[in-house]
Protein backbone atom coordinates (compact mmCIF):
# COMPACT_ATOMS: atom_id res chain seq x y z
CA UNK A 1 0.00 0.00 0.00
CA UNK A 2 1.76 3.15 -1.16
CA UNK A 3 1.21 6.46 0.52
CA UNK A 4 2.40 8.31 -2.57
CA UNK A 5 0.04 11.17 -3.34
CA UNK A 6 -2.64 10.05 -0.89
CA UNK A 7 -2.55 13.38 0.92
CA UNK A 8 -1.90 17.02 0.13
CA UNK A 9 -1.12 20.30 1.82
CA UNK A 10 -4.12 22.55 1.21
CA UNK A 11 -3.54 25.48 3.54
CA UNK A 12 -0.56 27.58 4.54
CA UNK A 13 -0.74 30.24 7.23
CA UNK A 14 2.14 32.46 8.28
CA UNK A 15 2.30 35.31 10.76
CA UNK A 16 4.64 38.26 10.25
CA UNK A 17 8.16 37.15 11.15
CA UNK A 18 10.96 38.48 13.29
CA UNK A 19 10.45 41.27 15.76
CA UNK A 20 6.73 40.62 15.95
CA UNK A 21 5.29 41.41 19.37
CA UNK A 22 1.63 40.94 18.50
CA UNK A 23 1.54 38.01 20.92
CA UNK A 24 3.37 37.60 24.21
CA UNK A 25 3.79 33.83 23.96
CA UNK A 26 4.13 31.13 21.29
CA UNK A 27 0.54 29.86 21.54
CA UNK A 28 -0.76 33.20 20.29
CA UNK A 29 1.41 32.93 17.18
CA UNK A 30 0.30 29.32 16.76
CA UNK A 31 -3.37 30.23 16.94
CA UNK A 32 -2.95 33.05 14.46
CA UNK A 33 -1.06 30.79 12.06
CA UNK A 34 -3.81 28.14 12.25
CA UNK A 35 -6.52 30.70 11.54
CA UNK A 36 -4.56 32.02 8.55
CA UNK A 37 -4.01 28.50 7.23
CA UNK A 38 -7.70 27.66 7.54
CA UNK A 39 -8.64 30.84 5.67
CA UNK A 40 -6.05 30.04 3.01
CA UNK A 41 -7.60 26.61 2.54
CA UNK A 42 -11.18 27.86 2.65
CA UNK A 43 -11.81 25.70 5.73
CA UNK A 44 -13.10 26.46 9.18
CA UNK A 45 -11.95 25.49 12.66
CA UNK A 46 -14.71 22.85 12.79
CA UNK A 47 -13.16 21.07 9.80
CA UNK A 48 -10.08 20.16 11.82
CA UNK A 49 -9.91 16.75 13.44
CA UNK A 50 -6.14 16.68 13.92
CA UNK A 51 -3.77 19.07 15.67
CA UNK A 52 -0.02 18.57 15.75
CA UNK A 53 2.21 21.12 17.46
CA UNK A 54 5.97 21.61 17.33
CA UNK A 55 7.20 24.12 19.94
CA UNK A 56 10.33 26.24 19.64
CA UNK A 57 12.77 27.24 22.31
CA UNK A 58 10.28 28.99 24.59
CA UNK A 59 9.07 26.43 27.10
CA UNK A 60 5.92 24.65 26.05
CA UNK A 61 3.31 22.96 28.21
CA UNK A 62 5.10 19.62 27.99
CA UNK A 63 2.62 17.55 29.97
CA UNK A 64 -0.40 18.43 27.92
CA UNK A 65 1.23 18.56 24.51
CA UNK A 66 -0.97 20.32 22.00
CA UNK A 67 -3.98 20.32 24.32
CA UNK A 68 -3.43 23.88 25.57
CA UNK A 69 -3.52 25.04 21.97
CA UNK A 70 -6.65 23.00 21.26
CA UNK A 71 -8.43 24.57 24.23
CA UNK A 72 -7.24 28.07 23.42
CA UNK A 73 -8.76 27.76 19.96
CA UNK A 74 -11.91 26.05 21.12
CA UNK A 75 -11.35 23.06 18.86
CA UNK A 76 -13.58 20.11 19.68
CA UNK A 77 -13.57 16.40 18.93
CA UNK A 78 -10.06 15.89 17.66
CA UNK A 79 -9.09 12.40 16.51
CA UNK A 80 -5.35 13.02 16.36
CA UNK A 81 -3.02 15.10 18.49
CA UNK A 82 0.61 15.21 19.52
CA UNK A 83 3.38 17.59 20.45
CA UNK A 84 6.26 16.60 18.23
CA UNK A 85 9.83 17.32 19.22
CA UNK A 86 12.54 16.45 16.74
CA UNK A 87 14.18 19.83 16.34
CA UNK A 88 13.97 21.18 12.84
CA UNK A 89 12.85 17.77 11.57
CA UNK A 90 9.57 18.22 13.45
CA UNK A 91 7.79 20.03 10.62
CA UNK A 92 8.40 17.16 8.21
CA UNK A 93 7.61 14.66 10.94
CA UNK A 94 4.27 16.37 11.64
CA UNK A 95 3.28 16.25 7.96
CA UNK A 96 4.27 12.57 7.81
CA UNK A 97 2.31 11.72 10.94
CA UNK A 98 -0.72 13.57 9.58
CA UNK A 99 -0.42 11.91 6.18
CA UNK A 100 -0.17 8.43 7.63
CA UNK A 101 -3.17 8.99 9.90
CA UNK A 102 -5.26 10.40 7.05
CA UNK A 103 -4.30 7.54 4.72
CA UNK A 104 -5.24 5.08 7.46
CA UNK A 105 -8.61 6.68 7.95
CA UNK A 106 -7.80 7.86 11.47
CA UNK A 107 -8.14 11.56 10.72
CA UNK A 108 -9.28 13.69 7.81
CA UNK A 109 -7.93 17.23 8.18
CA UNK A 110 -4.87 17.93 10.29
CA UNK A 111 -3.26 21.24 11.27
CA UNK A 112 0.51 21.04 11.70
CA UNK A 113 1.84 24.12 13.45
CA UNK A 114 5.15 25.54 14.68
CA UNK A 115 5.46 28.73 16.71
CA UNK A 116 8.09 30.46 18.81
CA UNK A 117 8.60 33.73 20.63
CA UNK A 118 12.24 34.00 21.70
CA UNK A 119 12.37 37.80 21.32
CA UNK A 120 11.01 40.08 24.04
CA UNK A 121 9.72 43.54 23.19
CA UNK A 122 11.86 46.54 24.24
CA UNK A 123 9.34 47.33 26.96
CA UNK A 124 10.05 43.95 28.56
CA UNK A 125 13.82 44.27 28.37
CA UNK A 126 14.26 43.50 24.69
CA UNK A 127 16.15 40.31 25.39
CA UNK A 128 16.29 36.95 23.75
CA UNK A 129 15.45 33.82 25.69
CA UNK A 130 18.36 31.55 26.38
CA UNK A 131 17.88 28.51 24.22
CA UNK A 132 19.60 27.12 21.18
CA UNK A 133 21.72 30.23 21.38
CA UNK A 134 22.87 29.55 24.88
CA UNK A 135 21.76 26.14 26.03
CA UNK A 136 24.27 23.56 27.14
CA UNK A 137 23.89 20.36 29.08
CA UNK A 138 26.00 19.21 31.96
CA UNK A 139 29.73 19.11 31.44
CA UNK A 140 29.51 20.98 28.10
CA UNK A 141 28.47 24.09 29.99
CA UNK A 142 31.46 23.68 32.31
CA UNK A 143 33.75 23.81 29.29
CA UNK A 144 31.87 26.72 27.71
CA UNK A 145 30.40 24.68 24.85
CA UNK A 146 27.10 26.53 24.52
CA UNK A 147 24.47 26.55 21.84
CA UNK A 148 23.82 25.22 18.40
CA UNK A 149 26.33 27.62 16.82
CA UNK A 150 29.14 25.99 18.79
CA UNK A 151 28.02 22.52 17.74
CA UNK A 152 27.87 23.39 14.05
CA UNK A 153 31.11 25.38 14.27
CA UNK A 154 32.80 22.20 15.48
CA UNK A 155 31.43 20.37 12.41
CA UNK A 156 32.42 23.24 10.11
CA UNK A 157 36.02 23.27 11.35
CA UNK A 158 36.35 19.53 10.83
CA UNK A 159 34.81 19.85 7.34
CA UNK A 160 37.26 22.64 6.46
CA UNK A 161 40.19 20.60 7.79
CA UNK A 162 39.29 17.32 6.11
CA UNK A 163 37.95 18.61 2.79
CA UNK A 164 39.44 22.11 2.40
CA UNK A 165 36.06 23.86 2.55
CA UNK A 166 36.64 27.61 2.71
CA UNK A 167 34.97 30.67 4.20
CA UNK A 168 34.50 31.94 0.65
CA UNK A 169 32.35 28.85 -0.04
CA UNK A 170 30.33 29.21 3.18
CA UNK A 171 29.87 32.89 2.35
CA UNK A 172 28.61 31.97 -1.11
CA UNK A 173 25.71 30.12 0.50
CA UNK A 174 24.92 33.14 2.70
CA UNK A 175 25.05 35.56 -0.23
CA UNK A 176 22.91 33.39 -2.53
CA UNK A 177 20.18 33.07 0.07
CA UNK A 178 20.30 36.78 0.84
CA UNK A 179 19.74 37.44 -2.87
CA UNK A 180 16.63 35.23 -2.82
CA UNK A 181 15.45 37.00 0.34
CA UNK A 182 15.80 40.33 -1.43
CA UNK A 183 13.02 39.06 -3.77
CA UNK A 184 10.79 37.87 -0.90
CA UNK A 185 8.63 40.58 0.69
CA UNK A 186 8.03 38.33 3.72
CA UNK A 187 11.74 37.85 4.39
CA UNK A 188 13.26 39.58 7.42
CA UNK A 189 16.28 40.51 5.29
CA UNK A 190 14.22 41.63 2.27
CA UNK A 191 15.59 45.16 2.39
CA UNK A 192 19.20 44.33 3.34
CA UNK A 193 21.81 43.21 0.86
CA UNK A 194 24.96 41.29 1.76
CA UNK A 195 28.37 41.42 0.12
CA UNK A 196 31.23 38.96 0.48
CA UNK A 197 33.30 41.66 2.20
CA UNK A 198 30.51 42.18 4.73
CA UNK A 199 30.28 38.42 5.24
CA UNK A 200 34.01 38.03 5.91
CA UNK A 201 34.14 41.00 8.27
CA UNK A 202 31.02 40.09 10.25
CA UNK A 203 31.74 39.26 13.85
CA UNK A 204 32.69 35.77 14.97
CA UNK A 205 30.07 33.81 16.86
CA UNK A 206 32.05 30.60 17.36
CA UNK A 207 34.93 30.37 14.91
CA UNK A 208 34.83 29.32 12.17
CA UNK A 209 31.25 30.63 12.01
CA UNK A 210 30.64 34.33 11.41
CA UNK A 211 27.38 36.12 12.19
CA UNK A 212 26.19 35.62 8.60
CA UNK A 213 26.86 31.89 8.77
CA UNK A 214 24.09 31.70 11.35
CA UNK A 215 20.32 31.78 10.96
CA UNK A 216 18.03 34.60 12.06
CA UNK A 217 16.02 34.84 15.27
CA UNK A 218 12.26 35.09 14.78
CA UNK A 219 9.00 35.39 16.63
CA UNK A 220 6.17 33.95 14.60
CA UNK A 221 4.15 30.93 13.65
CA UNK A 222 3.49 28.78 10.57
CA UNK A 223 0.75 26.23 10.02
CA UNK A 224 0.09 23.81 7.17
CA UNK A 225 -3.20 21.95 6.78
CA UNK A 226 -2.99 18.38 5.48
CA UNK A 227 -5.97 16.46 4.10
CA UNK A 228 -6.72 13.66 1.65
CA UNK A 229 -5.89 14.13 -2.01
CA UNK A 230 -9.58 13.69 -2.85
CA UNK A 231 -10.66 16.47 -0.51
CA UNK A 232 -7.76 18.65 -1.61
CA UNK A 233 -9.05 18.88 -5.14
CA UNK A 234 -12.24 20.63 -3.89
CA UNK A 235 -10.50 23.35 -1.91
CA UNK A 236 -9.30 26.88 -2.63
CA UNK A 237 -5.66 26.44 -3.53
CA UNK A 238 -3.76 24.16 -5.90
CA UNK A 239 -3.01 21.02 -3.86
CA UNK A 240 0.59 20.39 -2.89
CA UNK A 241 0.68 16.60 -2.94
CA UNK A 242 2.82 14.66 -0.50
CA UNK A 243 4.48 12.17 -2.84
CA UNK A 244 7.27 10.89 -0.60
CA UNK A 245 8.23 10.97 3.08
CA UNK A 246 11.12 9.67 5.12
CA UNK A 247 13.24 10.24 8.19
CA UNK A 248 16.87 9.54 9.08
CA UNK A 249 18.56 9.85 12.48
CA UNK A 250 22.06 8.35 12.27
CA UNK A 251 23.35 8.70 15.84
CA UNK A 252 27.07 8.74 16.51
CA UNK A 253 29.34 11.79 16.28
CA UNK A 254 28.65 14.28 13.49
CA UNK A 255 32.08 15.88 14.04
CA UNK A 256 33.57 12.60 12.85
CA UNK A 257 30.97 11.55 10.25
CA UNK A 258 30.43 15.07 8.84
CA UNK A 259 27.06 13.72 7.70
CA UNK A 260 23.38 14.19 8.49
CA UNK A 261 20.46 11.76 8.20
CA UNK A 262 19.64 12.59 4.58
CA UNK A 263 21.08 9.36 3.12
CA UNK A 264 18.70 7.32 5.29
CA UNK A 265 15.67 9.60 4.87
CA UNK A 266 15.97 10.06 1.13
CA UNK A 267 16.02 6.34 0.48
CA UNK A 268 12.54 5.99 1.98
CA UNK A 269 11.14 9.24 0.55
CA UNK A 270 12.48 8.92 -3.00
CA UNK A 271 11.37 5.27 -3.24
CA UNK A 272 7.87 6.20 -2.11
CA UNK A 273 7.68 9.05 -4.59
CA UNK A 274 9.38 7.13 -7.38
CA UNK A 275 11.84 9.95 -8.05
CA UNK A 276 15.55 10.57 -8.39
CA UNK A 277 17.53 13.61 -7.37
CA UNK A 278 17.65 14.94 -10.94
CA UNK A 279 13.84 15.08 -11.10
CA UNK A 280 13.52 17.96 -8.66
CA UNK A 281 12.68 21.42 -9.99
CA UNK A 282 13.20 23.26 -6.74
CA UNK A 283 14.98 22.41 -3.48
CA UNK A 284 14.44 23.66 0.08
CA UNK A 285 17.15 22.48 2.47
CA UNK A 286 17.17 23.23 6.19
CA UNK A 287 19.73 25.97 6.73
CA UNK A 288 20.31 26.74 10.39
CA UNK A 289 23.92 27.44 9.37
CA UNK A 290 25.73 27.72 6.04
CA UNK A 291 27.66 24.49 6.80
CA UNK A 292 24.34 22.65 7.21
CA UNK A 293 23.48 23.42 3.59
CA UNK A 294 26.84 22.19 2.33
CA UNK A 295 26.69 18.94 4.31
CA UNK A 296 23.08 18.34 3.28
CA UNK A 297 23.79 18.89 -0.43
CA UNK A 298 26.52 16.25 -0.15
CA UNK A 299 24.29 13.81 1.73
CA UNK A 300 21.44 14.03 -0.79
CA UNK A 301 23.96 13.24 -3.52
CA UNK A 302 24.05 16.57 -5.34
CA UNK A 303 27.81 16.08 -5.11
CA UNK A 304 30.24 13.71 -3.40
CA UNK A 305 31.01 13.91 0.32
CA UNK A 306 33.47 16.71 0.83
CA UNK A 307 32.68 18.39 -2.50
CA UNK A 308 29.94 20.64 -1.12
CA UNK A 309 32.23 23.68 -0.94
CA UNK A 310 33.21 23.70 -4.62
CA UNK A 311 29.66 22.65 -5.59
CA UNK A 312 28.06 25.84 -4.27
CA UNK A 313 30.44 28.13 -6.15
CA UNK A 314 30.58 29.11 -9.80
CA UNK A 315 27.18 30.77 -9.88
CA UNK A 316 25.22 27.61 -9.22
CA UNK A 317 23.19 29.15 -6.37
CA UNK A 318 21.10 32.31 -6.16
CA UNK A 319 18.33 33.70 -8.36
CA UNK A 320 20.67 33.77 -11.39
CA UNK A 321 21.92 30.24 -10.80
CA UNK A 322 21.13 26.79 -12.10
CA UNK A 323 19.98 25.20 -8.80
CA UNK A 324 16.92 26.90 -7.26
CA UNK A 325 17.82 26.34 -3.60
CA UNK A 326 16.17 28.00 -0.59
CA UNK A 327 14.31 30.33 -2.88
CA UNK A 328 12.74 32.43 -0.14
CA UNK A 329 16.01 33.17 1.61
CA UNK A 330 15.77 30.34 4.11
CA UNK A 331 16.46 30.50 7.80
CA UNK A 332 19.59 32.46 7.05
CA UNK A 333 17.79 35.41 5.46
CA UNK A 334 13.98 34.97 5.49
CA UNK A 335 12.76 33.70 8.85
CA UNK A 336 13.75 31.11 11.47
CA UNK A 337 10.69 28.95 11.92
CA UNK A 338 12.77 25.76 12.10
CA UNK A 339 11.49 23.11 9.66
CA UNK A 340 8.53 25.24 8.67
CA UNK A 341 10.88 27.62 6.86
CA UNK A 342 11.88 25.26 4.05
CA UNK A 343 8.42 23.61 4.08
CA UNK A 344 6.52 26.89 3.70
CA UNK A 345 8.68 28.00 0.79
CA UNK A 346 8.26 24.59 -0.81
CA UNK A 347 4.47 24.91 -0.64
CA UNK A 348 4.62 28.45 -2.05
CA UNK A 349 6.82 27.41 -4.97
CA UNK A 350 4.84 24.28 -5.89
CA UNK A 351 1.63 26.33 -5.88
CA UNK A 352 3.23 28.95 -8.12
CA UNK A 353 2.74 31.70 -5.53
CA UNK A 354 6.37 32.81 -5.37
CA UNK A 355 5.85 36.16 -7.10
CA UNK A 356 9.15 37.76 -8.10
CA UNK A 357 11.07 34.73 -6.85
CA UNK A 358 8.86 32.08 -8.48
CA UNK A 359 10.87 29.31 -10.13
CA UNK A 360 9.39 28.80 -13.64
CA UNK A 361 9.29 24.99 -13.44
CA UNK A 362 7.86 23.97 -10.09
CA UNK A 363 6.26 20.54 -10.33
CA UNK A 364 8.52 18.69 -7.91
CA UNK A 365 10.10 20.04 -4.73
CA UNK A 366 12.50 18.51 -2.19
CA UNK A 367 12.10 19.72 1.41
CA UNK A 368 14.46 18.75 4.20
CA UNK A 369 14.26 19.20 7.95
CA UNK A 370 17.18 18.89 10.39
CA UNK A 371 17.47 19.00 14.17
CA UNK A 372 20.12 18.96 16.87
CA UNK A 373 23.65 18.89 15.45
CA UNK A 374 22.89 16.98 12.24
CA UNK A 375 21.01 14.67 14.62
CA UNK A 376 17.53 14.32 13.14
CA UNK A 377 16.41 14.54 9.53
CA UNK A 378 13.16 14.56 7.57
CA UNK A 379 12.60 14.41 3.83
CA UNK A 380 9.41 15.41 2.02
CA UNK A 381 8.82 15.13 -1.70
CA UNK A 382 6.10 17.60 -2.70
CA UNK A 383 4.45 17.76 -6.10
CA UNK A 384 1.96 19.81 -8.08
CA UNK A 385 0.43 16.65 -9.53
CA UNK A 386 0.13 12.99 -8.59
CA UNK B 1 35.11 43.74 44.32
CA UNK B 2 32.57 41.13 43.31
CA UNK B 3 33.98 37.79 42.26
CA UNK B 4 33.06 36.77 38.71
CA UNK B 5 30.38 34.09 38.60
CA UNK B 6 31.58 30.50 38.70
CA UNK B 7 31.45 28.18 35.75
CA UNK B 8 28.34 26.03 35.80
CA UNK B 9 29.14 22.57 37.15
CA UNK B 10 27.18 19.44 36.37
CA UNK B 11 25.39 17.55 39.13
CA UNK B 12 27.90 15.32 40.86
CA UNK B 13 26.48 11.92 40.04
CA UNK B 14 28.16 8.70 41.09
CA UNK B 15 29.43 8.38 37.52
CA UNK B 16 30.97 11.85 37.50
CA UNK B 17 32.54 11.94 40.95
CA UNK B 18 35.69 9.92 40.07
CA UNK B 19 36.44 12.39 37.25
CA UNK B 20 36.57 15.32 39.67
CA UNK B 21 38.21 13.30 42.48
CA UNK B 22 40.92 12.18 40.05
CA UNK B 23 41.45 15.75 38.87
CA UNK B 24 42.13 16.81 42.45
CA UNK B 25 44.94 14.25 42.45
CA UNK B 26 46.28 15.38 39.09
CA UNK B 27 44.92 12.40 37.15
CA UNK B 28 42.50 12.12 34.25
CA UNK B 29 40.12 9.39 35.39
CA UNK B 30 37.43 8.19 32.99
CA UNK B 31 34.55 5.74 33.18
CA UNK B 32 35.29 2.37 31.59
CA UNK B 33 32.79 -0.30 30.64
CA UNK B 34 33.30 -3.40 32.80
CA UNK B 35 32.14 -5.61 29.97
CA UNK B 36 33.69 -4.33 26.72
CA UNK B 37 36.35 -2.06 28.27
CA UNK B 38 35.42 1.00 26.19
CA UNK B 39 36.06 4.32 27.87
CA UNK B 40 33.25 6.85 27.74
CA UNK B 41 32.83 10.53 28.49
CA UNK B 42 30.72 12.23 29.68
CA UNK B 43 29.93 9.41 32.07
CA UNK B 44 26.55 7.79 31.93
CA UNK B 45 24.84 4.79 33.46
CA UNK B 46 25.11 2.34 30.62
CA UNK B 47 27.62 1.62 27.90
CA UNK B 48 26.42 2.99 24.58
CA UNK B 49 28.61 0.45 22.81
CA UNK B 50 27.55 -2.86 24.39
CA UNK B 51 24.68 -1.89 26.68
CA UNK B 52 26.24 -3.13 29.92
CA UNK B 53 25.38 -1.30 33.16
CA UNK B 54 28.55 -2.19 35.08
CA UNK B 55 31.51 0.13 34.88
CA UNK B 56 34.79 0.91 36.55
CA UNK B 57 36.94 4.01 36.56
CA UNK B 58 40.52 4.08 35.37
CA UNK B 59 43.19 6.69 34.75
CA UNK B 60 44.07 7.37 31.12
CA UNK B 61 47.26 8.69 29.60
CA UNK B 62 45.91 12.20 29.10
CA UNK B 63 47.52 12.27 25.66
CA UNK B 64 45.55 12.80 22.50
CA UNK B 65 45.01 14.92 19.43
CA UNK B 66 42.55 17.63 18.45
CA UNK B 67 39.80 16.31 16.14
CA UNK B 68 38.17 19.71 15.82
CA UNK B 69 37.94 22.94 17.74
CA UNK B 70 36.08 26.22 17.91
CA UNK B 71 36.93 29.64 19.28
CA UNK B 72 34.01 31.05 21.23
CA UNK B 73 33.53 34.81 20.97
CA UNK B 74 29.99 35.12 22.32
CA UNK B 75 29.57 35.45 26.06
CA UNK B 76 26.93 32.78 26.68
CA UNK B 77 27.41 32.73 30.44
CA UNK B 78 28.87 35.41 32.71
CA UNK B 79 31.56 33.04 34.00
CA UNK B 80 33.16 33.14 30.57
CA UNK B 81 33.04 36.91 30.09
CA UNK B 82 36.67 37.30 31.09
CA UNK B 83 37.74 34.24 29.07
CA UNK B 84 36.42 35.02 25.57
CA UNK B 85 37.73 34.27 23.09
CA UNK B 86 38.43 30.77 24.35
CA UNK B 87 38.99 27.39 22.70
CA UNK B 88 36.70 24.38 23.01
CA UNK B 89 38.02 21.25 21.35
CA UNK B 90 36.92 17.72 20.58
CA UNK B 91 39.93 15.63 21.52
CA UNK B 92 40.55 11.98 20.69
CA UNK B 93 42.61 10.40 23.43
CA UNK B 94 45.12 7.61 22.73
CA UNK B 95 42.64 5.21 24.34
CA UNK B 96 40.13 6.01 21.57
CA UNK B 97 37.57 7.95 23.56
CA UNK B 98 36.64 11.43 22.28
CA UNK B 99 35.86 14.15 24.77
CA UNK B 100 35.12 17.87 24.85
CA UNK B 101 37.45 20.15 26.74
CA UNK B 102 39.22 23.51 26.70
CA UNK B 103 42.68 24.02 25.23
CA UNK B 104 44.83 26.49 27.13
CA UNK B 105 48.41 27.68 27.03
CA UNK B 106 48.28 28.64 23.37
CA UNK B 107 46.82 31.56 21.44
CA UNK B 108 43.54 30.53 19.81
CA UNK B 109 44.88 31.51 16.39
CA UNK B 110 47.67 28.95 16.75
CA UNK B 111 45.46 25.95 17.43
CA UNK B 112 45.23 23.35 14.65
CA UNK B 113 43.28 20.20 13.96
CA UNK B 114 45.54 17.21 14.51
CA UNK B 115 47.63 19.06 17.11
CA UNK B 116 48.88 16.75 19.88
CA UNK B 117 47.68 17.74 23.33
CA UNK B 118 48.09 16.54 26.89
CA UNK B 119 45.91 16.95 29.95
CA UNK B 120 46.60 19.56 32.56
CA UNK B 121 44.51 20.82 35.42
CA UNK B 122 42.88 24.20 35.98
CA UNK B 123 41.75 25.57 39.30
CA UNK B 124 38.23 26.89 39.14
CA UNK B 125 36.43 28.88 41.83
CA UNK B 126 36.05 27.17 45.13
CA UNK B 127 38.09 24.00 45.24
CA UNK B 128 37.08 22.55 41.89
CA UNK B 129 39.90 21.29 39.74
CA UNK B 130 39.01 20.80 36.09
CA UNK B 131 40.94 18.73 33.56
CA UNK B 132 41.78 20.77 30.47
CA UNK B 133 44.37 20.34 27.72
CA UNK B 134 47.50 22.08 26.48
CA UNK B 135 49.76 21.54 23.48
CA UNK B 136 52.06 18.55 23.85
CA UNK B 137 55.22 17.45 22.12
CA UNK B 138 54.36 15.21 19.17
CA UNK B 139 53.76 11.49 19.95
Amino acid sequence: MSLRGKTAIVGLGMTAMGRNFNHSAPLGFAAEAIQRALADAGLSRDDLDGLLYSPGVVAADQINGAFSLQQMMGIKNLRLTAMMVAGGASAGAMVMHAAQAIAAGMASTVACVFADAPLSPPSAGGGRSSDNFGRAQGINATYGMFGAASGYAMVARAHMHRFGTTHEQLGTVALAQRAWANLNPDAQMHDRTLTMAEYHSSRWISEPLHLYDCCLVSNGGICVIVTSAERARDLRKPPVYVLGMGQGHPGGDPVQTLSCGAPIAKRTAFAMAGVELKDFDVVQLYDCFTITVIVTLEDYGFCAKGEGGPFVTGGRLGPEGTLPLNTGGGELSAYYMWGMTPLSEGVIQVRGEGGKRQVPKHNLCLVSGNGGILSTHSTLVLGASV
Amino acid sequence: MAASPSRPLPSLTAELKPFFDGAREGRLVLQKCASCSKFRFPPQELCDHCGAWESTFAPVSGRGEILSFIVVHQVYHPAFAALVPYVVARIRLREGVVLTSNVIGIAPAQVRCGMPVEVTFAQLDGDTILPVFRPAPAA
